[in-house]
């Protein structure tokens, strides 16, 4: 963590200082003698300031060279469906203050509103970018910022929209702040590691609001990602920690609050996961822990597959779920303990705040409904409610080593004051 | 018909078993919603007892009560008054007597606690099923002159809508689980009552789950304006034809 925090710092410190080598200002405005903001940067040297006043701009800005490029009230940067409206190709680039508008589209190369190609130390910051095929898209790059950027995009289908934050082989980039609303998937990342996610909302989303692959060693903190046509997933990573963020109002036939394949070695703690169809899906995941997390109001808490093996869950609440966990087998590696579920009936004579009978969470229900969906219809029916009790008490179908030990008996952070 | 509703209800008040209804709904929304956390949650076990509890004293209760009003249908009969009028008013004042202890126990309850819509629908789905209940229960009443059969038939009914039906229907389900039978569940699904009644609270505590895999073909059959429809039409007949098919052997008896 230090070491990536002095990065940031040596990262910010060569910028600053070579803005400050007596650098030149040009300023771009609408019928004046400079008019276009390419002529700009053509005349600019390095590490000057292309100051950019408010007006329309109908030209694919590239940077080829170290540069602030500087919009002051709101320039329009439009690529009327045809064009990049800008390309960085240089390291050592701001981009602040612009708003980026109608970016081409093509199936063979992918445009975006703001494209940053083989580059260091770019910042990206405080643009609102509209109906742009791609949004900001960083490609093999590293030490960049994109901060406090509103991406707002109004695609229908995956095929004819892209993703609002995507970056491709890139390392140490920082994504904060930013507000990613109807691309195809809000933030996307493939080959993307030692990099920081925070405070970002990615909300109606055409597909994912978070989607990751191949992606190590990365920090999601405080994001927010509702409303997604199917949730996020994340895949084929490991050493990932995902801390405090909120999974919500994902709903549908394959809506997840978060889709977790093959994952190892990761942290998913005091996350909020909210009226999803299905919180959390595990498939092929691996020595991670899920702690103090928050289930309130799904259909399925957790779906946690048999292919996952020695994972931790310790310390989260499950309230108000349909369902707490189903699985696909009779086998569970996984350790749950410590939990507080409300679904549980035991009781707790000696009163240290655990249950002493386990909880099975896997309910036998939930098993039935997931190879009978349509069994759904019956669910609170007073048989199905019978059933229930029955296979609760004598277990026969349900896989009986998943399973409580230890199940709390208030929601975690009740018992957590107690103990102070 | 409005006299003799008075009459009925004036009845019903004297034995207290109204209020002690109406006390009983009081207490038991009132435990339910301190005792769970989550309104939500709160609501799934009010929705549980209700379905159960509601049909069983409203058959029970309208049927003893058509039965031990007997004597005073035969003297009011002896004057010119239709048949139809003293069974309607005898309806009239059985289910509204219910209805508004149900309706007062629990609406309080839920206005305080849970004042949203979905409160509000489990209220109107306990008033509707009383309404159909008692009709139910008035069709057995009268079907059967011996009045411990009666009340016999009255809980056989209560028994099959709460409990069997949804038994049979899930044994049919698992025994013809390779077949796809969708449509077949939802339209046996609509046939009973307390079913119905069921599904539109499913609907709104359960969302997330119901827009899992059966999302498709439920929620928007449910969600569309004729899901709404058909389910209130299906409803209104549970109500009215158990209430003219009582009324038809009534006007016929030999009393």
């Amino acid at each position: 963590m230090t070491s990536r925090l002095i990065s940031w710092l040596t990262a910010f410190a060569l910028f600053t200082s070579g803005k400050s080598l007596g650098a030149r200002t040009w300023v771009v405005a609408p019928g004046t003698a400079l008019s276009s903001i390419n002529d700009a940067i053509a005349r600019a040297k390095p590490y000057d300031t292309v100051l950019v006043r408010g007006g329309l701009y109908r030209e694919a800005v590239v940077v080829d060279r170290p540069l602030t490029l500087r919009g002051e009230g709101r320039p329009v940067l439009d690529g009327e469906g045809l064009r990049q409206p800008v390309s960085i190709r240089a390291s050592h680039v701001a981009v602040s203050g612009f708003r980026v508008v109608r970016s081409g589209s093509a199936s063979l190369e992918d445009l975006a509103g703001i494209k940053v190609y083989n580059a260091r130390y770019v910042y990206v910051f405080n643009n609102d970018l509209d109906s742009n095929f791609f949004g900001i898209y960083l490609s093999n790059s590293r030490l960049c910022w994109v901060t406090g950027n509103a991406l707002r995009a109004y695609g229908e289908i995956e095929q004819t929209s892209g993703n609002g934050i995507h970056a491709w082989k890139c390392d140490s980039i920082f994504i904060a702040d930013n507000r990613i609303r109807g691309h195809r998937d809000g933030i996307y990342f493939e080959f993307v590691t030692h990099s920081r996610i925070e405070r970002n909302v990615s909300i109606h989303n055409v597909r994912y609001g978070l989607h990751f692959m191949f992606s190590h060693q990365d920090d999601y903190t405080h994001n927010t990602f509702m409303y997604n046509g199917a949730g996020v997933a994340v895949m084929y990573t490991r050493e990932v920690l995902m801390r405090y963020n909120t999974f919500a109002n994902n709903v549908g036939a394959s809506a997840y609050g978060m889709l977790l394949k093959d994952i190892q070695r990761s942290e998913i703690s005091d996350n909020v996961f909210y009226n999803n169809t299905v919180a959390i899906f595990m498939e092929g995941c691996t020595r991670s822990q899920l702690e103090r997390n928050e289930f309130r109001h799904n259909g399925w808490a957790v779906r946690i597959h048999a292919s996952c093996e020695n994972n931790l869950f310790r310390h989260n609440n499950f309230i108000a779920n349909t369902f707490e966990v189903t699985t696909n087998n009779q086998l569970s590696l996984n350790t749950f303990e410590q939990n507080y579920w409300d679904h549980y009936t035991g009781y707790d004579l000696n009163r240290d705040g655990i249950g002493d009978v386990p909880h099975l969470p896997v309910s036998l229900f939930a098993m039935i409904s997931q190879q009978m969906p349509y069994a759904m219809m019956f669910w609170r029916s007073f048989g199905v409610l019978l059933l229930e009790r029955a296979e609760r008490a004598i277990p026969s179908l349900c896989p009986d080593n998943l399973r409580d030990r230890s199940p709390l008996m208030k929601p975690y952070h009740v018992a957590h004051s107690k103990h102070k | 018909m409005l006299k003799i509703a008075r009459y009925a209800l004036y009845d019903i008040l004297r034995n207290r078993f109204v209020v002690a209804y109406g006390l009983f709904w009081v207490l038991v929304s009132m435990s339910f919603f301190n005792l769970e956390s989550d309104p939500v949650k709160g609501m799934a076990s009010l929705l549980n007892i209700l379905l159960m509890a509601l049909p069983l004293m409203s058959v029970v209760f309208a049927s003893i009560h058509l039965y031990n009003s007997y004597e005073f249908m035969e003297l009011v009969l002896a004057q010119p008054i239709r048949r139809s009028e003293v069974l309607l008013g005898q309806y009239s004042g059985v289910a509204g007597s219910l209805c508004a202890s149900f309706g007062i126990g629990m609406g309080v309850p839920v206005l305080l606690y849970e004042g949203s819509l979905r409160g509000f629908l489990l209220v109107g789905c306990g008033l509707v099923l009383t309404l159909v209940f008692v009709s139910l229960a008035f069709l057995a009443a009268v079907l059967m002159r011996d009045k411990a059969r009666g009340i016999g038939l009255a809980l056989l009914i209560w028994f099959f809508c709460t409990i069997l039906y949804d038994g049979l229907v899930l044994m049919g389900m698992f025994a013809f689980s390779d077949y796809p039978l969708e449509r077949v569940i939802l339209v046996l699904a609509f046939l009973n009552p307390v079913d119905l009644a069921r599904i539109a609270m499913l609907l709104q505590l359960d969302a997330a789950a119901l827009m899992g895999y059966t999302g498709a073909l439920f929620h928007h059959f449910f969600g569309s304006a004729l899901g709404i429809g058909l389910a209130v039409l299906l409803m209104a007949v549970w109500v009215v034809w158990p209430l003219l098919w009582a009324l038809r052997i009534f006007q016929r008896k030999d009393l």
